[in-house]
């Protein structure tokens, strides 16, 4: 993943020049003190059999002032570096400004909405590349903590609570994250794809997501949407232009053209479909999502319906 | 029917702590000598515990995508691993050294609520020993040792895990409490005539100063915890995102954790402000700039909590504010990493196992400070909290720095506990295995946060470097691991056939060395007069005594 030593935004690359800043600087104060330690270790170091008693030294008023001197306009040019660069980083936005991405963390995946276009996502948020978005952060369970590296600073992400955080991707291209706050049994499998697009391209996804779902040609797959309709799948799930309307796990509309399952756990193929459908809890264990127990012919057809939705 | 039954005579009287010197003793003693070296036991106890479980995370996560352990069982783990090592490992070990040095290095017989102080120990021992009983119960806790609200509340932590959390830390929590009290009381009481405050050994101002940041600290843990548990069991809403606060959670807890952060730090700067003058033949420099520097680090700690917090979107005002805080206090904390690196001027060094373990802290603890000093740059915590970054600089802080100066104190005064010294050729060996183990295992962990590998995650992606570098921290953890073999070999042999240490085996200055060793029941009948904090130095030194120098 991109760390933000690969900076492709503003915010991480104010923060990436910070830590350099701060690395010069603390690799200056440990040479002095790891040169100071190992010196005196060589030069004052008592050859064996040596009981000699040194002449004690009661200290030395003027270099403890020094050293407080020194030390304290340290500790200052770091706090005027730190603040220069938080308030860069973290611009309050105007006034009753709207969000241009809802971002909901949920155990142990993230739903994007659009507000503007009203286009719905999951785990796999696309973004238009070149523009300063402003997202908006809630939980809708444990906390859990939005963290792009290369794209901005993290912010953790609350249930009952607003947090607003500045995004920008200055070029096309696919950026990895992750759920930086502990959240439960999944935590690790809580990663997050951000695919930068260019304006066009953007538009293009966003008016591809707000399309409802296709409806299955195929009669393995007609099938499939009738086990979805029948089996408790709708209790949880919403499949645009069905009787899928529920809003508690992903949103499955256009499962089939995301390219990784479960946050970013595996790729998205029929084996991997079929495996999860088949033992989510040995997929991976935790997760609110029930063992079926699906016959084989089921989850072929489930397999076949849902990766047709594109 | 009627017939009596006659109840035999007893043939022996009842064991009595007057005559019998077995268990019975020991459970009833209320000497700080004996409860120093039971809190010093149970630490070890729980640091045979703490280190298992992290051995076992650390053979998960040695391989990418690793199913050696359940997420369930990972996450138990670093749980029990975190609150173990930081309230049942330190915590004891450091109040246990106190407890039995604090009053032989202030010249009195006890410390001045001995039954208090037994209390005190059992507490924190029963503490423990009810949080570890969670593993028979349905599972140990799993939130994390900070526990963040709603993940630790009963709707998503819904084994008894955290109760026992909440119940096991109060009670330790009280004993922690009971514990400073004492030492207040018997620092500021009990000194020997004469022994002015100013003339006490640092490692006795830094308790005294650690006590009074427990006294502050622990009442916000035991509130929260309270708080936690009532949501817990009787559903009240403290915590709870619609009618509560989750964040409120995170207040409590850091207005805790950032002091306690110091009163794991305080005591051994007070241990090496003893360690490297001895073994430098040096008078410690800086006396009035460590102690001053040590009051302004507990003023301090209590305005420095936020910066746990910095990510959680408390705004620029607040997070500035904090930074401000956090970066102060490291201007107390930079003057003592420079007093103990200047009072090796000038000195005739002598280079044993506890000398190395105190130069080994000075640079592993100023790596631990620095990395913290990121932490204090709010941006940069933006980017490293709650990754690998944060885990090494923790394991810096609190192994090179807490565990070091401990290592350093156990070679130090080991000869005055039990009358004999650990092995030079052991303790040189150990100290080569933990040095190389311990920097590679954690040096790494810098870089894989920045990389972007997130804590107390049970498995990783095979993304790029994360599998190498993980193996190699695997390997430092067992090579550490193994060195704990070579320590706890060098005490069992040492206790029978070590070297017969003496009263005074470093020739060092502080009255702890001038009663017997081990000492007796009674410490003192009569302690030499008290002009400077180096009493044993003046009295062989009548021709140059340390309180002719005093401005």
């Amino acid at each position: 993943m991109d760390s933000f030593f690969n900076p492709a935004s503003p915010g991480s690359e104010a923060i990436h020049h910070l830590f350099v800043q701060f690395l010069w600087i603390a690799g200056f104060v440990f040479l002095l003190v790891t040169g100071l330690v190992l010196y005196f270790s060589h030069r004052f170091r008592a050859t064996p059999g040596d009981d000699r008693e040194p002449r004690p030294l009661h200290g030395n008023r003027k270099l403890e002032i020094g050293i407080l001197a020194t030390v304290t306009g340290i500790m200052g040019i770091y706090l005027y570096l730190a603040l220069q660069t938080m308030v860069s980083v973290q611009a309050a936005p105007a006034e009753g400004q709207q969000p241009d991405l809802v971002i909901i963390g949920h155990q142990w995946w993230w739903e994007a909405r659009y507000p503007t276009s009203g286009a719905v996502a999951a785990n796999e948020i696309h973004i238009p590349a070149g523009k300063k978005l402003l997202l908006e952060v809630s939980s809708a369970d444990v906390i859990h903590d939005w963290w792009v590296p290369a794209l901005g600073r993290k912010m953790d992400v609350f249930p009952g609570r607003k947090n607003q955080v500045w995004m920008e991707a200055n070029e096309p291209g696919t950026y990895q994250g992750v759920c930086s706050e502990f959240c439960g049994a999944q935590h690790a499998w809580m990663r997050i794809n951000v695919i930068a697009h260019s304006p066009e391209e953007f538009a293009d996804w966003e008016q591809q997501q707000l399309k409802k779902a296709i409806v299955p040609q195929v009669s393995l797959a007609q099938q499939g949407a009738d086990l979805f309709a029948d089996k408790p799948c709708a209790s949880c799930h919403r499949i645009e232009g069905t009787a899928a309307q529920a809003d508690i796990g992903p949103n499955l509309t256009h499962l089939g053209s995301r390219k990784t399952l479960l946050s970013g756990m595996m790729d998205n193929t029929q084996e991997n479909l079929k495996r999860w459908l088949a033992h989510p809890q040995k997929v991976k264990p935790g997760a609110h999502m029930p063992d079926f127990l699906f016959t084989d012919e089921e989850l072929s057809a489930l397999v076949a319906y849902l990766g047709s939705l594109k | 029917m009627n017939k009596l039954i006659t109840i035999p005579e007893a043939e022996k009287g009842l064991p009595s702590v007057r005559t019998d010197l077995g268990l019975l003793q020991w459970i009833s003693s209320v000497d700080h000598k004996q409860l120093g070296i039971m809190y010093l036991l149970t630490a070890l106890l729980f640091f045979v515990a703490g280190g298992t479980e992290v051995m076992l995370m650390r053979i998960q996560l040695m391989v990418p995508n690793n199913t050696f352990l359940s997420p369930e069982a990972y996450n138990q783990l670093f749980t029990m691993h975190g609150t173990t090592m930081i309230f049942l490992v330190l915590m004891p070990t450091l109040i246990g050294l106190g407890v039995y040095m604090v009053p032989l290095m202030i010249g009195a017989n006890d410390m001045a609520f001995p039954r208090l102080n037994a209390f005190s120990l059992w507490m924190t021992l029963f503490g423990g020993l009810i949080l570890y009983f969670s593993f028979l119960d349905g599972g140990a806790p799993n939130a994390g040792w900070f526990n963040y609200v709603p993940l630790s509340n009963s709707n998503f932590s819904s084994s008894k895990g955290v109760d026992y959390y909440c119940i096991g830390l109060i009670l330790t929590g009280i004993g922690t409490v009971t514990g400073a009290l004492n030492f207040v009381v018997t620092i500021l009481t009990m000194r020997a005539p004469g022994m002015k405050m100013t003339y006490m050994p640092i490692f006795v101002w830094m308790m005294l100063i650690t006590a009074f940041l427990i006294l502050g600290a622990f009442p916000a843990l035991n509130a929260g915890l309270s708080m936690l548990l009532i949501d817990r069991q009787l559903h009240a809403h403290f915590f709870s995102p619609s009618s509560g606060s989750p964040i409120l959670w995170q207040h409590l807890f850091w207005a805790f954790g950032h002091p306690e952060v110091y009163i794991l730090a305080l005591p051994p700067f007070g241990i090496l402000s003893e360690v490297v003058p001895v073994f430098s033949r040096q008078p410690i420099f800086g006396y009035r700039f460590l102690v001053g520097s040590g009051i302004a680090i507990a003023l301090l700690a209590f305005g420095v909590w936020a910066h746990h917090m910095f990510a959680t979107g408390l705004g620029n005002p607040v997070n500035g504010f904090f930074a401000l805080g956090s970066v102060l206090i490291g201007i107390p904390t930079g003057i003592k990493v420079f007093s103990w690196a200047l009072t090796m001027y000038g000195g005739s060094i002598r280079f044993n196992t506890a000398m190395l373990f105190a130069t080994s802290f000075i640079v592993e603890f100023t790596i631990g400070g620095l990395s913290g000093m990121s932490f204090a740059l709010v941006p940069l915590d933006w980017q490293l909290t709650d990754t690998y970054y944060v885990v090494a600089h923790i394991h810096y802080v609190f192994l090179g720095g807490t565990l070091y100066s401990v290592f350093a104190g156990l070679f130090y005064w080991f000869p005055k506990i039990t009358g004999r010294k650990l092995s030079e050729k052991l303790g040189r060996i150990f100290f080569g295995m933990f040095f190389v183990g311990f920097n590679l295992t954690f040096i790494l962990q810098h870089i894989l946060g920045v990389l972007g590998m997130t804590r107390r995650v049970y498995t990783y992606p095979d993304l790029p470097h994360f599998g190498a570098l993980n193996m190699a921290s695997s390997i430092g953890a067992f090579l550490m691991g193994a060195s704990m073999l070579v320590l706890f070999w060098n005490i069992w042999t040492s206790l029978r056939k070590g070297e017969k240490a003496g009263d005074n085996p470093w020739n060092a200055w502080t009255l702890e060395w001038y009663t017997s060793s081990p000492p007796d029941p009674k410490n003192f009948e009569a302690v030499p007069p008290v002009r400077s904090a180096r009493p044993l130095w003046d009295m062989k030194h009548p021709e140059n005594p340390d309180w002719k120098h005093h401005h």
